[in-house]
Formats: C-alpha cells, structure tokens, sequence
C-alpha cells in the first residue's frame, strides 16, 4: 500500500533533524545511568538504540517519555529546546513511547484500545463508527493482520498485539515513536511482521527509537545504530557501513575505543545527511 | 487528527505498487471491516445464533447464565406455588426489588473497576435517618430533605475516594470502616426516638407505594423505547454503511425492535391485570439505562472499563485513573443513599434497622449474579436489574412456600456461589479461548 501522508512524506523535506539529545544526564542516587549522552533522529529514520544489560537504554527512554526527567543536558525538538517534566509534555510533543509491556486492556476491543484514552466524540457520545474507520485505515496502511477490530485484544496473537500497541502510538501523529523490545517476546514471523511494521512507520515519515537486543532485527530495519555502554554513548554507526561484530564489540567494549574510533573515521567518510556531530569518537 | 487524511479506505485512486495493492483494492469494494479471510463470518440470523455459540464457549457468557438461572427459579417457584406468578405477586415483586435494585447499581459501578463497596447498606440506612429526621422532626421541605440525603451520600463517596486516591488502602477496607462508622452515624442521627414515621401523604410514600402508570402511559412508554431503539440501530448502520462499514441489515433491526416492543408490551399487560407498573421500579429501569448509556457510550465509561481491566494501561493512556475511582466511589454512594430513600418510602418510616440485615449483601450479591465479573472490567447496568430480579424471586418465592427467613440466606447464598463460580470458570474458558 502505498503512502499518501500530505505531512510526513519523506519525500517532502528528507532527514531533517526531529530530536537532538546533548549532554543529557540521570542519575539514581549512587547510579549515573546516563551520562552526556548525545542521540540525534532524523524523520524517516530508524535508530537503533543498543547496548548491554543496564547500559541505561530504559533510562533514555523514560527520559523521552518524560518518566525521569533528566539532571542536566538539552533535548530540542523540531528545533526548539523543550524541557520534558511528564508523559503528558512527551505525548504533547509528539513522542509517542511503545513500551515492553505494551500495556493494552485485554477486556477491551481493539478500536477501544488504540483511541483508549483519545476517543473520538460526537455530540458528546463517543464515535464508534469514525473511530472504526479510521482504525481500519490505519490498520491496513501499515499492512497490520488483524482479524477483527471488534474483538477483544485478549484473543490477538503476540505480534497482533504489539501491532496494535504500535497503532495506538500512532493515533496522535506523532513524529518520533520509540519501540521498547518490541520483538523481545515474538516468534519468528511474528517479528518479520513487526518489523515490517517498523519499515512501514518510516514510510510514513515518523523517526523511530528501536530498543533491541537482536542484531539480526537492528541489521534488518534500522539505519543508524547509538551503542549505549554504562551510561555513555560508545559509538554510532550507520548500519550500511558495519558489520554486526563491529556492533558487538562496541556494545561489549571488547576493542573499547579502537572500534568507536574506526566506526567514526567511516562514518565521517560517508556522513548521514544532516547530521554533524554525533559521529565524533568518545573523548 | 490527521488520520483520515492518509486513508487508504477513501483514497481507492491510489497507484497500487504491488500486487496486493491490487488485490487489496479489490478487497476495498467490499466492507472496510470484512477484509480479512481469517475472520470467520457468520451471516443473517443463523449465523448471529452461531456466532452466539462460540462466545459462550469461548467464555465470553453475558447475561446468559442469570437469564437461564431466572427461568428454572420462576418454573420451581411456579410449580411449587401458582401464585408465584401471578399479576399481584409479580407487582409487589417490581415493588420490592427496585430499592435494593438502586444499591446493587452502584455496586456494579465499583466491581467494574475491581473494587467493592460494603458499605452501602449503611449509607442508604443513614440517608434514610436523615430523611426522616430533617422532613419529619425539623419540618424541613421535603425536597431539601432529599437533597441533604443525596448529598450526604456523595459525600461519603468523595470521602472514600479521597482515602483511596490519596493512601491507596483496599476498598475493601475503607468500607468496612464506613460500614461500621456510617451505621453509627445513623443511630445517632435517628438519636433516642430509634424509629420515625414518614406521613402517608407526602409524594415520596405515595411514589414508593401507591404511584402506577396510567395504561396508556406505560404502552406509550414501551412504544417509544422499542422504536428510540430501532431508530438508533438504524441511524448507526446508515453511519456504517456510508463508512463503508459492514451494518446491520433493516430486517434484523425489525426483528430485534420487535422483540423488544412485544416483550415489553407483555410485561406491561400482564402487570395491568395487576396493580400496574409501578413507578418507583419504573424510576430503577430509568436508571439502570442511563447507567448503561454512560457505560457504553462514553469516554468516562469507557475510562471505567479499561481501569477495571488494565489500570497501568489505562493511566499510560493518559486517562486520570484517579477521578476515574472518585466518580465511581462517588456515584455508588450516591445511589447507595437514593436506594435508601426508596426503601425508607416504601417502609413509610426510618429506623434503626433502615439499611440493616441481608440488604448490604444482596445488593452486592444481585450485582454478581446478574453477571458483573469480581475481577473488574466486565458487566453491564442490566446486571444490577437481572441480579436483583434473581434474588427478590427467591425471597418471594420462599415466602409464598411459608418458608422463613434461614431457608432465604441459604439458597440465596448457594445461588450467590453458583454465580461466583461460572464467574470464575468463564474467566479461565476466557483464558484458554484468549479472551482473558
Ligand atoms: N528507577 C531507578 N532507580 C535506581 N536505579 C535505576 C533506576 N532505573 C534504572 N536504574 C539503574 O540505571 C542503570 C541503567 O538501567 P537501564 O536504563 O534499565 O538499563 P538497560 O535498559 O540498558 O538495561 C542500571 O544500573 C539501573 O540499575
Ligand atoms: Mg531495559
């Protein structure tokens, strides 16, 4: 199906600068679970945020969706710096967060899920057949297999669920949407279908946070890769420049330095197109 | 909102890039909501008589269980005593079960958010004593009377919200306290008098005892309630069909009105033979449909089921999960005190058992069995009718058969755990079925 988006085609105007993270820090009383990281996304861009177990992935991400908000360090949005204190600010922002869990009410319908808490209304009464049929639409606009839009989400499959938690992010437009381990719990076609669903949503223009642990799912979808390691950036590379070892020992520290100077001496030979900074090696 | 702006429903111009492009385009002449050959469809009225058959196997059992429950309890009763179901016995039973009915709907409201309120036959006793009291002692107008019950009890509601919100204790035990503190209140309100009578001829007794609709308004009623029905399918299918969306077909509309129009004529009929219908149980039904339209067809309604099924999910989803608990605490108070109002009415009097004995419990039981789930999340407004329709047929049932007041608590007790029981097992059937 093709993409008719008046606003977010990638067409339009490509690969401008949506998020620019810089110098953001966090810590937990003992903990500094970030610090400095810089992270840059680009609408039509899939980033792939990776790195190992407590490297502080989460932590970014509750950043971005205004769960903890952080210490110090500026977050500009389409240009202008914002201060994220809620998820409200997050949502109103046009970040929209899938989390792990997904967090859908399994005693309701799928339309009810994916307007739950923005439902439309008509005179005062919610619109159920507007709301049907803008779910269908954008149902089928990212090719999502859902049998039914009016039965309980509790019958869906793994993957049918999380289409339909990516779906939901997607009723408000918001330009970045963040995936947290969205195949973490997935078999295999079920991850080819999301991750199918993630090609689609950078189709659509949105720029995309991809947690994942998965190298094969990050090599797959994602255009650019932020290693995160004990709460500092450790090196991004652009998935066509890399290998998957490459990543590894970023992510593990195996060659430390040596990797994220080599990965940045490459990507600075072929920079990604409107982005400047975040290629630099570790100081 | 710029959803629709990229639909592919209304956008059939579109280049098909690729194959299924095409055959989705093909697809798209049919309704948006059939697309999918996985969906098993079942067509015309066979097929809604199937379709019903999967849903309750797959445990999704609705009012199925009490409605099924109701008819073998009327056929014992009938059996057993012709007079069960007679004109005079089924009037006094709308009589009876209309007060405890009001209660068992707030009750719904908070089971629906997996809560419980124990405390509502306390609050409905003390807004009974203050009724009397302030009407009958102090000669206030009745009207202020009432709405010093009323507020009373969205007092004590905003107060158990509050609690709840703000420490996060259990219902459960905020109620319990409630239950044993509000019932103090009521004796001291009622103060050494103990017991007061309510004048015969003040409109809130006569509304509770001696109020019948004229024949040609209760046919009238039911005329206009079969056909706002009708009207209702017919417009939403019309918003359907110019949506592209598959819609109900005008005959099943006609069947399904009609079943409604001839099923409440019946009943209307059949209690004019009688004393008629009464409008205090008139006044319970209105309720329970204006319960059930905010229920389903609002946001606050909607926010309602999804804390009861997902409070985390319902919080990240940005509704305020925390009004959500206050109007609900506030709103089962409230209808805890208007249910004391109609008993206290149709008693003519307040005293110090207003509220007390077996009506606590058969509120919240009505609301079990008439098919509200423990768990939260699931049940209607028309649980709190049905359930209570159970329970007023059981206590009717036995009085007729001269049986006392401990045959009563025991099969009403066994009829309470055989609901809680197909409550449970339609759970786990959910379950498995994946509907959980
Ligand atoms: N709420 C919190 N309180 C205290 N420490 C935390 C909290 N959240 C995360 N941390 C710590 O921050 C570090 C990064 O955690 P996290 O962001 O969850 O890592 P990841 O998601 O990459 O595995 C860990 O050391 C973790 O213990
Ligand atoms: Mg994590």
């Amino acid at each position: 199906m093709t993409v008719t988006s008046p606003t977010k085609q990638s067409g339009g105007r490509p690969h401008e600068n949506v998020l620019r993270l810089r110098g953001v820090s966090k810590r937990f009383g003992a903990v500094q679970a970030l610090k400095d990281i810089e992270l840059d996304v680009h609408q039509g861009e899939v980033v792939a945020l990776v790195g190992d177990n407590g490297a502080g992935k989460s932590t970014l991400v509750k950043v971005l969706a205004g769960v903890h908000p952080p210490d110090s360090g500026e977050i500009e949005f389409e240009g202008r710096t914002v201060s994220i204190q809620s998820p409200t600010d997050s949502r109103d922002l046009g970040i929209a967060t899938v989390y792990q869990d997904l967090a859908l009410c399994d005693n309701l319908d799928v339309v009810s899920n994916l307007w739950l808490g923005q439902e439309l209304t008509r005179g005062g009464t919610l619109d159920e057949v507007e709301m049907e049929q803008r779910s269908w639409s954008l149902l089928r606009e990212l090719s999502a297999k859902i049998p039914s839009v009016r039965i309980a989400v509790a019958s869906l499959s793994g993957g049918q669920r999380q289409t339909v938690a990516i779906a939901r992010s997607l009723i408000g437009e918001p330009s970045i949407v963040i995936l947290d381990e969205p195949t973490a719990a997935l078999g295999v076609a079920q991850t080819a279908e999301v991750l199918n669903l993630v090609e689609r949503l950078r189709e659509r223009g949105h720029g995309v946070i991809l947690i994942s642990h998965n190298m094969a799912d990050v090599m797959a979808v994602a255009d650019r890769v932020v290693v995160l390691r004990l709460g500092r950036n450790n090196g991004t590379f652009r998935v066509s420049d890399v290998t998957s070892e490459t990543i590894i020992s970023a992510i593990t520290g195996a060659t430390d330095n040596a990797v994220t100077r080599r990965a940045a001496a490459k990507t600075a030979a072929t920079p990604v197109p409107g982005d400047d900074l975040d290629e630099e090696p570790e100081a | 909102m710029s959803t629709t702006d990229r639909s592919g429903t209304d956008a059939p111009t579109n280049e098909p890039s690729t194959a299924t492009g095409e055959q989705a385009q093909v697809l798209q002449a049919e309704y948006a909501d059939l697309h999918d050959e996985r969906l098993i469809q079942h067509k015309g009225v066979g097929g809604a008589i199937r379709e019903f058959g999967n849903r309750v196997r797959g445990g999704d059992l609705g009012s199925l269980p009490v409605v099924i429950g109701l008819i073998i309890i009327w056929g014992v009763f009938q059996a057993l005593n012709p007079v069960f179901l007679s004109p005079t016995n089924l009037v006094n039973l709308t009589l009876q079960m209309a007060a405890t009915g009001t209660l068992a709907l707030g009750v719904v409201l908070v089971l629906l958010l997996g809560e419980i309120d124990l405390s509502i036959g306390s609050v409905s006793g003390l807004s009974a004593a203050i009724l009397a009291v302030t009407f009958v002692q102090l000669d206030w107008p009745l009207v202020v009377s009432i709405l010093a019950s009323i507020i009373a009890g969205m007092a004590i509601g905003l107060f158990y919200g509050l609690l709840y919100n703000r420490f996060g204790v259990p219902s459960f035990v905020i109620t319990l306290a409630g239950l044993l503190g509000f019932l103090g209140l009521q004796l001291w309100v009622l103060g050494r008098t103990g017991s007061i009578n309510i004048p015969f001829d003040s409109w809130i007794v006569q509304f509770a005892q001696q109020m019948f609709l004229p024949e040609w308004l209760a046919y009238t009623l039911v005329v206009l309630t079969a056909a706002a029905y009708a009207m209702q399918l017919w417009f939403t299918g019309r918003r359907r069909a110019a949506a592209n969306l598959s819609s109900a077909s005008p005959v099943s509309i006609l069947l399904r009105a009609g079943a409604i129009l001839v099923l409440l004529g019946i009943a209307v009929w059949y209690l004019n033979t009688g004393r008629g219908v009464s409008v205090m149980f008139v006044f319970f039904l209105a309720l329970v449909v204006i319960m059930n339209f905010f229920l389903t067809r609002t946001g606050w309604g909607r926010s309602v089921y999804a804390v009861g099924g997902n409070v985390e999910a319902a919080r990240r989803a940005g509704i305020r999960v925390k009004r959500i608990y206050l109007s609900v605490f506030m709103l089962c108070s409230t209808l805890a005190a208007v249910g004391g109002l109609m008993a206290a009415a149709r008693l003519a009097a307040a005293n110090q058992s207003s509220g007390g004995g077996d009506i606590n419990l058969n509120a919240i039981a009505a609301a079990v069995i008439g098919g509200t789930s423990l768990f939260g999340g699931r049940g209607s407004a028309f649980s709190a009718l049905l359930g209570i329709l159970v329970i007023a047929s059981i206590a009717s049932g036995l009085t007729l058969l001269n049986l006392d007041s401990s045959v009563r608590f025991m099969v009403t007790g066994a009829v309470l755990l055989l609901a809680v029981i197909v409550d449970a097992l339609s759970r786990r059937s959910r379950t498995a079925s994946g509907r959980a």
